[in-house]
C-alpha cells in the first residue's frame, strides 16, 4: 500500500468496541502470544486480510477485517468447520432476538 | 427474560465474533475467563510503558545506549512484559528525526503503546507517510528544517519500532516521573515532538 | 540453532538491490521498494520465512532478515524532501541480491 495516492490523514479516534476488544483478545491468544497454545501464526492471519477484495475491504472495519481472518483461519486449520458455524450463528442470532 | 431493547441487533461481523468464541471455548481452545481477561489488560494498556522507557533513556546515558544497541533486552531490563517482543529504539536527534509505519498492516509496539491509533492503521496514513513525510508531519502540526534528515521505518517484518523523542530544553533537572509525564504517544510514533508544557 | 538458520550472505555496509518481481503468494516485501537499492543497516537476526508460514509450512531453515536503507530521493522519482532522507524497510535474504557499488 505504500506510495499510492491518498487523502488527509482523518485524526479522529475511536473508543473500541468490547466486542473490538474481544476479537483482539482471540488474535493474542491464538497466535501463542500469551503463552496458551499457537493455533495460528500471525502470517496466515495477514494472508487472509490480504486475500478479503478490494471493495470488501474497504466496505470493513478494522476489526471487521480481522474477526473474517480469524474465522478464516480457523476454518482452513480445522479447528472449526463451517457446519459448526453455521450452527452456531443460527443459534446465537435467534437468541438474540 | 426478554432481551429485547437492552442492546441493538448483532451485525453480521459481530455475529461472526459471538459464534467464533463460544465455539471456541466450547471446544475447549480458549475459556471465557481468558478472552476476558486480554480484553481487560489491553483497555487498561495505554503508552505508559513506552514513556517510562524514554524518561529513564532520557535520565540515563549508559541505559539509552544499551536500549539503542537492543530494545528488547533494555525494555526487560525495566520488568516490562514483553514476549517474543524484537523492538528497535531509533533515536531522534538535532540532525534526524524518526517516523514509524507498517505499510502492509498495522504492525504497532503494543507493548509499550497499547493499541494504535485509527489513523496510524489508515489507508491514507499507510500510503503517504512513506512517501511524503513532511506534509504528513505537517498535518500533525509537525515541521521540521530540510537540514534535518526524516528516516521513515517500515515494520514490514518481524521488529517492532519505537521512537526515542528528543528531550525538550528546560528539562535538564527533571525528575524521571516527571519527564514521563510529557512524553506523548505521537511522540513515540514520530509524528509529534516532545514538549516541555 | 545452526543447522536451521541459513547462513547471511550481507553484512551491513554492502549495497544491495531487491528483486524486482510480483509472484502471488503472501510476501513481506512492499511494492514500492521492489527494484531499489539500498544500503544494509544491520542484521536483524534470523526468522522463520513468513511466507511459508502463511501457508501453513515451517518457515524453516530460518531466513536472515536484514533492515536495508534506501534514499528516498532514489525510491519515488518526485520525492520532495530533503536529501538525507531515507526509508529503513526489513527485508529478507532471498529477496537481495548484491547491487553494484
Amino acid at each position: 500500500m505504500g506510495g499510492l495516492p491518498a487523502g488527509k490523514v482523518e485524526r479522529s479516534e475511536h473508543d473500541y468496541a468490547e466486542w473490538e476488544r474481544r476479537v483482539d483478545a482471540l488474535m493474542v491468544l491464538l497466535s501463542g502470544i500469551k503463552g496458551a497454545q499457537k493455533l495460528l501464526t500471525v502470517d496466515e492471519l495477514r494472508k487472509n486480510i490480504e486475500a478479503i477484495g478490494p471493495e470488501a475491504y474497504d466496505r470493513m472495519s478494522y476489526y471487521e477485517r480481522w474477526v473474517t481472518s480469524i474465522t478464516q483461519t480457523m476454518l482452513q486449520r480445522g479447528v472449526i468447520t463451517t457446519e459448526e458455524l453455521a450452527r452456531k450463528m443460527v443459534e446465537v442470532k435467534h437468541r438474540g432476538g | 427474560m426478554s432481551e429485547l431493547g437492552k442492546y441493538a441487533p448483532l451485525t453480521y461481523f459481530q455475529l461472526m465474533e459471538v459464534s467464533l468464541r463460544e465455539l471456541l471455548v466450547e471446544k475447549g481452545v480458549v475459556s471465557d475467563a481468558e478472552v476476558d481477561a486480554v480484553a481487560a489488560d489491553m483497555k487498561s494498556r495505554g503508552f505508559e510503558r513506552g514513556a517510562k522507557v524514554v524518561a529513564r533513556a532520557w535520565s540515563d546515558p549508559a541505559y539509552k545506549r544499551r536500549l539503542l544497541a537492543d530494545g528488547s533486552a533494555a525494555c526487560e531490563e525495566l520488568g516490562l512484559d514483553i514476549p517474543a517482543l524484537r523492538l528497535v529504539v531509533v533515536e531522534n536527534t538535532p540532525a534526524v528525526h524518526n517516523v514509524i509505519v507498517c505499510t502492509l498492516c498495522s504492525c504497532y509496539p503494543r507493548m509499550l503503546l497499547g493499541l494504535p491509533p485509527d489513523w496510524y492503521k489508515s489507508r491514507n496514513y499507510r500510503s503517504r507517510v512513506v512517501r511524503e513525510p513532511r506534509a504528513v508531519l505537517a498535518e500533525f502540526g509537525t515541521r521540521l528544517p530540510d537540514q534535518v534528515a526524516i528516516r521513515v521505518h517500515d515494520s514490514t517484518a518481524d521488529m517492532r519500532y519505537m521512537v526515542l523523542p528528543l528531550r525538550p530544553a528546560g528539562t535538564e533537572d527533571w525528575s524521571e516521573e516527571r519527564l514521563a509525564g510529557i512524553v506523548t504517544r505521537d511522540s513515540m510514533i514520530g509524528v509529534a515532538l516532545a514538549k516541555a508544557t | 540453532m545452526a543447522a536451521e538458520a541459513l547462513a547471511a550472505r550481507f553484512k551491513p555496509g554492502d549495497r544491495v538491490r531487491v528483486m524486482k518481481a510480483y509472484p502471488l503468494g503472501h510476501i513481506r516485501t512492499p511494492y514500492y521498494i521492489r527494484g531499489c537499492s539500498g544500503v544494509i543497516e544491520r542484521i536483524c537476526g534470523a526468522f522463520p520465512n513468513p511466507e511459508e508460514l502463511a501457508q501453513m509450512r515451517s518457515g524453516l531453515p530460518a531466513q536472515p532478515l536484514y533492515r536495508v536503507r534506501f534514499a528516498q530521493a532514489e525510491v519515488w522519482p518526485d520525492y520532495r524532501g530533503g536529501r538525507d532522507d531515507t526509508v529503513d524497510v526489513e527485508i529478507f535474504q532471498h529477496w537481495l541480491d548484491k547491487a553494484a557499488e
